[in-house]
């Protein structure tokens, strides 16, 4: 059961993190209060699609909520939308509202995500110069797509690389610029990177690496963009999607430990034992001293439901291991563990052929693998990570090798009950 | 409206109404069911919606094609009336579909 002392919780910021954080409490038999302040106008909702289906018009948006407006209420969940929080405040324990209203708690849970960044350039708040993270930036970026006109996309991330295969599938002329010599650098190897850059030249992109960008032309609206080899490309949009800073400013503010980053321990806690911070804003202090800063579905449920799990005083929820997806064109690209340092890797499967794996290893053991439109793949190797089962790159240097066959017979599940 | 219901693995039946043209996941998370996890929120990219449906549907709801059918390769107790509930689309002929929800997903 739920700490005694535990008789409120305030969650600050009302996506996938925070919302966790209330579904696996009341799941866990919390009874106490739940106040969830989100500083959007909608109902808490799922970013994935919007770089995706929602993007090219074929979800509604109630299809994007995690939950219909009647559950809070039937659930007693005081859900609070356009309210920003501006202030924490300790030794009150209320955090305030920037039009000065005050929520108090026993705990406190700080779920405010990320921002994306910028590119600071003159001109980069004309009309037609987006960023992409919530639904009214879909909207407003959905919109232009819609009209003809020529997208260019700065960053050949996930983000710009999912906008432009939307706009591709939309008939939109799209041009991407990416400053390093390959794209999705910072989160994959080359053989995947190389797959992806072919993939989105088959569908007409004009991909541009080791390019920059240095202005933004036009007056009110933009028209195009010049770039560092001196060269203009016309533009009616630019997307902008060269990463993301944590939302950290009234964790720092009110004295908690950050360094890109909310600081939590294990358990989610910040250096106050009574503040906690999940999902894209929260960087894990592990016992070794490394750190790590997710940005992703699974980091955000998984420090919701860890952090759930602590205030109703149950156990530690096992390490699950990271996983991603990204859908572009026809293509499923699911990722498991973390491929960062790798010192080896294997392919399996053939690149040419739109099916493929990559397997990557440290230290002779498996820690991560990327899946092109390969489920099984994926599959397999989420479950020996899970399982914590050592894979060495020897044992699996057979491609015939299929390696469901290294799971043992029975292997336990995610309980849904 | 089309009526579904989900039966968890202990047998206990819920009967939900569900809005047509959403999948047979979302109709589960908009109700509270349990059973279904759904992870990733409807991409057939994390195979947490397993369902079993039942043999008077299994024609109406038909196979999994290639990627659904792989990642529910390692599903635990996996049948031919396997499928992603994410990817059964709720319309009028399914008005009375049962699907029963796994004791494990992931």
């Amino acid at each position: 059961m739920p700490g005694a002392e535990t008789k409120s919780v305030t969650i600050v910021g009302a996506g996938q993190a925070g919302l966790q954080v209330v579904l696996s409490l009341r799941r866990r038999g919390f009874s106490g209060r739940i106040t969830l302040l989100g500083d959007e106008n909608h109902l808490p909702y799922q970013r994935p699609p919007l770089s995706k289906a929602f993007l090219k018009g074929e979800l509604e948006e109630r299809r994007l909520y995690f939950k219909p407006a009647t559950f809070y209420p039937d659930q007693g969940i005081d859900l609070h939308r356009s309210a920003s929080v501006t202030r924490i405040d300790r030794s009150k324990r209320v955090v305030v509202t920037g039009n000065g209203r005050e929520f108090g708690y026993d705990r406190l849970v700080l779920a405010t995500g990320a921002t994306p960044l910028r590119i600071p350039l003159p001109g980069s708040n004309r009309d037609g110069v987006c960023v992409l993270r919530g639904i009214d930036d879909a909207m407003a970026l959905r919109e232009f797509l819609l009209r003809d006109g020529r997208l260019v996309v700065v960053g050949g991330g996930y983000i710009g690389l999912e906008v432009a295969s939307a706009a591709r599938q939309l008939g939109r002329d799209v041009s991407v610029i990416e400053r390093l010599p390959r794209v999705m650098s910072r989160v994959t190897s080359p053989v995947v990177s190389d797959f992806y850059l072919d993939l989105h030249r088959r569908h007409g992109v004009d991909i541009r690496l080791g390019e920059t960008i240095t202005g933004i032309l036009g007056d009110d609206r933009v028209i195009g963009v010049r770039l560092g080899s001196g060269a203009e490309l016309a533009a009616t949009t630019v997307l902008v999607g060269v990463g993301v800073q944590p939302n950290q400013q009234i964790a720092a503010e009110a004295g908690l430990r950050c360094d890109n980053g909310i600081l939590v321990d294990d358990g989610l806690r910040t250096s106050d034992p009574s503040i906690y911070a999940a999902g894209d804003c929260a960087r894990r202090v592990f016992p070794d001293g490394h750190t790590l800063r997710l940005e992703s579905v699974h980091g955000a449920r998984d420090h919701g439901e860890r952090i759930a799990a602590n205030l109703a005083g149950d156990a530690v929820v096992p390490d699950d291991p990271p996983w991603f997806w990204s859908d572009q064109y026809d293509v499923k690209l699911q990722t498991a563990g973390l491929s960062t340092g790798f010192a080896e890797l294997q392919v399996r499967g053939d690149p040419g052929t739109g099916h493929f794996s990559v397997l990557y290893f440290l230290n002779q053991e498996l820690t991560a693998v990327d899946a092109v439109n390969d489920p099984s793949t994926f599959m397999a190797v989420k479950q020996l990570l899970k399982k914590q089962i050592r894979v060495t790159a020897n044992e699996v240097r057979d491609p015939k090798l299929e390696l469901k066959a290294l799971l043992p017979a029975t292997t336990q599940r995610k309980a849904t009950q | 409206m089309t009526k579904i219901v989900f039966i968890d693995y202990t047998g206990h039946e819920t009967e939900v109404e569900a809005t047509d043209g959403d999948s047979v996941m979302e109709t589960a998370l908009n109700n509270n069911i349990d059973g279904v996890v759904a992870e990733c929120g409807g991409a057939c990219a994390c195979a947490t919606c397993h369902v079993f449906v039942d043999d008077a549907f299994h024609t109406l709801t038909g196979e999994p094609d290639d990627m659904e059918d792989s990642m529910l390769d390692l599903a635990t107790d996996r049948t031919e009336r396997s499928r992603l509930s994410c990817q059964i689309q709720v319309r009028p002929e399914l008005d009375g579909l049962r699907v029963t929800t796994p004791k494990f997903q992931g």
